[in-house]
């Protein structure tokens, strides 16, 4: 086709073309976006604001009255409870608890499962397991676990007498060693040989069979009344003030180090091999290569980690009621499940439970600025 | 052309999001429903013209499945009714007995069942928003001062007393299911499933000659169903043998909701202690003598004879320790016995017999209450609440009543427990129709929650954990109640 003839078709005098407006890169953008903010401003920002609102009302949701104001009087009636501070506490206790654990547990298993060896792979799937788990689901079955007739954790606990044998035993044969490198006059040495089996004798028929006092206390973990009952916190039926909440942490630990181990291990994963071969040259030893190269390499996301653990543990609802429902007594309640209490359950009290909801805000932003102030001091270090 | 495209289907999104959204409420009751706490004002009938009908334009659509009927004169009949309860068992029943009603009347009854946890969430935060999702609702005795007070119900006390179905049920299940306030006349339920707590236990241990001749021998009386707690005690310690993984008993300990409260209300109410008084004074009625050695009891008992890992138990869990072998005696309320009559259930279905709440040592006996009843919801239009009170009316006959007790519900109405019909249709319904003639119930006011609150955490602090004495206990309970009460306007 001829440049002419196509000039031709392009510029007919008697047809106008059209004038098309055409939108620029930003207004696209925006018109993708929006749609999705408009959505988040309804279901996230909106309530936000309403329930900081609401925090300063009598307002009950399930009456048909408009809130009234009442200024700051609910703050200052949760601010003045002292079962409220006490809950906090608790809460406080939970989380320094359960997030310590888990940062150390993490790290743990981070480090064993960095070094590829033959499984790792699938023992790395299987550690990831319990984090995947419905945390309702996961407050059930520990709830059967814990149980003191039936359950698995009273169970293992038992075992830890074979452990105290093991470890006994394994103290015997040490002393049978030395005695039998030191002492070279036979005699007195089978004599010495022949007390400590016998020894190791009575005391693993002792810890097995009898109720007398250290072995009896170790083999009644077989025995639900004289077991602990870790969510009612009593052993043997004397209570134990904490046990309740030591349950509960080890059920978050369980289920939530392997969050720390992932982001420990992608710390690990980045670290480069030639900071680890240039202490090796220098012989420095395993402990000042983890302390010196590993974990400042690894401290940015270890601390990403415990800031989002301790954001949770403040969250902490379905595992608590799951198991214990904050009992016994009030011995894991939580801030949190308090907060459910107060705004359901009855009492419906939507005004203090929005006001209690912000103060809770209010420290959760408060604690993590100090992480972040201190991961960007590491950084701004780096 | 892309501005066309992007803007229709700005548009289209836009439409689809006013479709979902929902109007911002304007809770503003036509009546001045309760300003005082034991408010009286009556709501109108279902015959009489209703003022709501001029604030039905500003109500919500509904939610749920069940159709949209609009609140105008010219509605169409009413096809379809929809009750809200909770999810279990009666309500099974119920459907059951409702679909008959379809042949009677051509109306279709949906019995729409939620979970028992998010029962009053889901049928209280439905009422604030004034919504029509059901036409009626069959709830917690606790519920009744809040649907009264709050114009949720409504009022049924010329209805029940017209057609004679008042007349029709126990008195105390027309009280506590019913009745709003108490005392008062006015009512604003049918009485449509009873329940309290009673006790399961296992027969063969109890008629085992050689445990009988050896609790004789240890307690100087026969062994045998406990008409006392006295005698529930020795007995509870007699099978308590860890070695051999039984137990006393099973009883109620959760602290969640409301279960270790109505545990403690057994023993409680046995021992002849109440919550309060005519004027609704709680000094020296909860802390009294009686409560305080009556809860002392039940800390005694948790201790020597529950089941181990019980310390968080409820219905499911005292059921589990008699189907487990764990308990010589359980507690549970007779809506959850079915499960352990039930030979696919138990294994010790054919050995587990059922008494009623034994007596304290004077001789009062009481029980917890449980049960719910059936109210009108008052959002609903004119011609569905008259077709409500028309299904309460037919499901109120005796015939009904005694087809939903043949199916294992628990009727209210006085001439079905009485049939030689109901008392033989399952083991235990001798003991439940004993039981529904001395239940007595916990404080049934708005302020409900707040009150079970506090008797919640200090049970559980004192009977679960071990923490503080009974009298400091019930001392403390009675300080907080007194607090609230005070604060909400029952006590000057």
């Amino acid at each position: 086709m001829s440049i002419e003839s196509t000039e031709a078709v392009v510029q007919k005098p008697d047809q106008k073309k059209p004038q098309r407006r055409q939108l620029s890169d930003r207004a696209i953008v925006n018109l993708f976006i929006w749609p999705a903010l408009i959505l988040l401003i309804a279901m996230n920002v909106f309530p936000l604001f309403y329930s900081l609102y609401l925090g300063f009302t009598d307002y009950s949701a399930i009456t048909r009255q408009q809130p009234q104001w009442v200024a700051f009087e609910n703050f200052s009636k949760i601010l003045n409870d002292e079962l409220l501070w006490k809950y906090f506490a608790t809460t406080g206790r939970f989380a320094l608890l359960s997030v310590g654990l888990q940062t150390i547990v993490g790290f743990s298993l981070a480090m064993l499962v960095n070094h590829k060896f033959k499984g790792s792979g699938l023992l790395t799937t299987l550690i990831l397991i319990p984090m995947m788990i419905s945390p309702v689901v996961v407050g059930l079955f520990w709830k059967l676990m814990y149980n003191p007739t039936f359950g698995f954790f009273n169970l293992l606990i038992g075992y830890t007498k074979f452990l105290f044998l093991a470890f006994f035993a394994a103290s015997l044969f040490a002393a049978y060693f030395l005695i039998k490198r030191y002492i070279s006059k036979k005699k007195i040495y089978l004599l010495i040989t022949g007390i400590l089996f016998g020894v190791l004798g009575v005391v693993g028929f002792l810890a097995y069979f009898s109720d007398y006092s250290l072995f009896g206390f170790l083999s009644g973990f077989f025995n639900p009344s004289t077991a602990p009952d870790m969510l009612a916190s009593r052993f043997a039926g004397t209570p134990v003030p904490g046990m309740a909440l030591w349950a509960v942490v080890i059920v978050d630990v369980w289920m939530w180090s392997p969050f720390v181990m992932l982001l420990v291990l992608s710390g690990l994963k980045a670290i480069p091999d030639y900071l680890y071969e240039a202490a090796a040259i220098d012989r420095a030893s395993s402990w000042f290569q983890f302390w010196r190269i590993t974990l400042p390499q690894v401290a940015p996301l270890l601390l990403i980690a415990i800031l989002f653990r301790t954001i949770e543990a403040f969250k902490a609802f379905d595992l608590v009621m799951g198991m214990t429902g904050g009992g016994p007594g009030d011995q894991t309640e939580l801030i949190s499940v308090n907060l459910y209490r107060q705004a359901f359950l009855g009492q419906w009290r939507t005004g203090r439970a929005s006001a209690l909801a912000y103060i809770i805000l209010i420290i959760i932003i408060a604690v993590s600025n100090l992480y972040i102030r201190y991961l960007n001091q590491m950084k701004g270090e780096d | 052309m892309k501005i066309k495209y992007l803007l229709m289907l700005t548009v289209v999104f836009v439409l689809i999001l006013s479709a979902c959204a929902q109007p911002t409420q304007a809770p503003a009751p036509e009546e001045p429903a309760a300003e005082e706490p034991a408010a009286e004002e009556p709501m109108e009938e279902a015959e009489a013209e209703e003022p709501m009908e001029e604030e039905a334009e500003a109500e919500e659509p509904m939610e749920e499945e069940a159709e949209a009927e609009e609140p105008m004169e010219e509605a169409p009949a009413v096809t379809e009714l929809n009750i809200l309860w909770a999810q279990w068992d009666p309500a099974d029943q119920l459907q059951q007995v409702a679909d008959k009603y379809e042949e009677v009347a051509g109306v279709k009854v949906n019995i729409i069942q939620e979970p028992w946890g998010s029962f009053g969430d889901r049928f209280f935060t439905e009422m604030a928003a004034g919504g029509d999702a059901w036409d009626m609702v069959i709830g917690d005795s606790q519920w009744l001062g809040q649907g009264a007070t709050q114009g949720h119900y409504v009022e049924l006390t010329d209805f029940l007393t017209e057609t004679g179905i008042k007349d029709s049920v126990t008195p105390a299940t027309l009280t506590y299911y019913g009745e709003y306030p108490t005392g008062s006349g006015q009512y604003w339920g049918y009485p449509t499933e009873g329940d309290a707590d009673g006790w399961a236990y296992r027969k063969d241990l109890f008629e085992n000659p050689d445990e009988m001749a050896a609790f004789e021998a240890e307690y100087g009386y026969p062994l045998a169903v406990p008409e006392n707690y006295e005698q529930l005690m020795d007995i509870a310690k007699f099978f308590t043998r860890p070695d051999d993984g039984l137990y006393g008993v099973a009883i109620y300990t959760q602290k969640d909701y409301d279960a270790i409260t109505m545990g403690v209300e057994n023993t409680m109410f046995s021992w002849g202690g109440d919550w309060k008084d005519e004027n609704n004074n709680v000094m020296g009625i909860v802390n009294s003598p009686e409560n305080i050695e009556s809860l002392q009891f039940y800390k005694d008992l948790y201790e020597c004879c529950q089941v181990p890992g019980l310390s968080n138990a409820f219905f499911t869990e005292t059921n589990d320790a008699m189907l487990g072998g764990q308990a010589a005696m359980s507690m549970n309320y007779f809506a959850f016995f079915p499960a352990l009559a039930s030979p696919d259930i138990n294994p010790y279905a054919d050995d587990t017999g059922y008494f009623p709440n034994p007596a304290g040592p004077d001789g009062a006996q009481h029980a917890a209450l449980g049960g719910q009843g059936m109210s009108v919801i008052s959002y609903i239009s004119d011609e569905r609440k008259q077709a409500a009170l028309d299904f309460i009316n037919w499901y109120a006959q005796d015939d009904v009543q005694a087809d939903f007790a043949a199916l294992g519900g628990y009727s209210c109405n006085q001439a079905v427990l009485e049939s030689e019909e109901f008392l033989n249709a399952a083991p235990f319904n001798p003991a439940f129709a004993e039981t529904m003639t001395f239940v007595k119930d916990f404080w049934n006011i708005p302020e409900y929650g707040e009150l079970l609150e506090v008797s919640q955490r200090l049970f559980s602090q004192f009977v679960v954990e071990g923490v503080g004495t009974a009298e400091e206990t019930m001392n403390q309970i009675a300080e907080e109640h007194d607090a609230i009460l005070r604060d909400a306007g029952y006590i000057e």
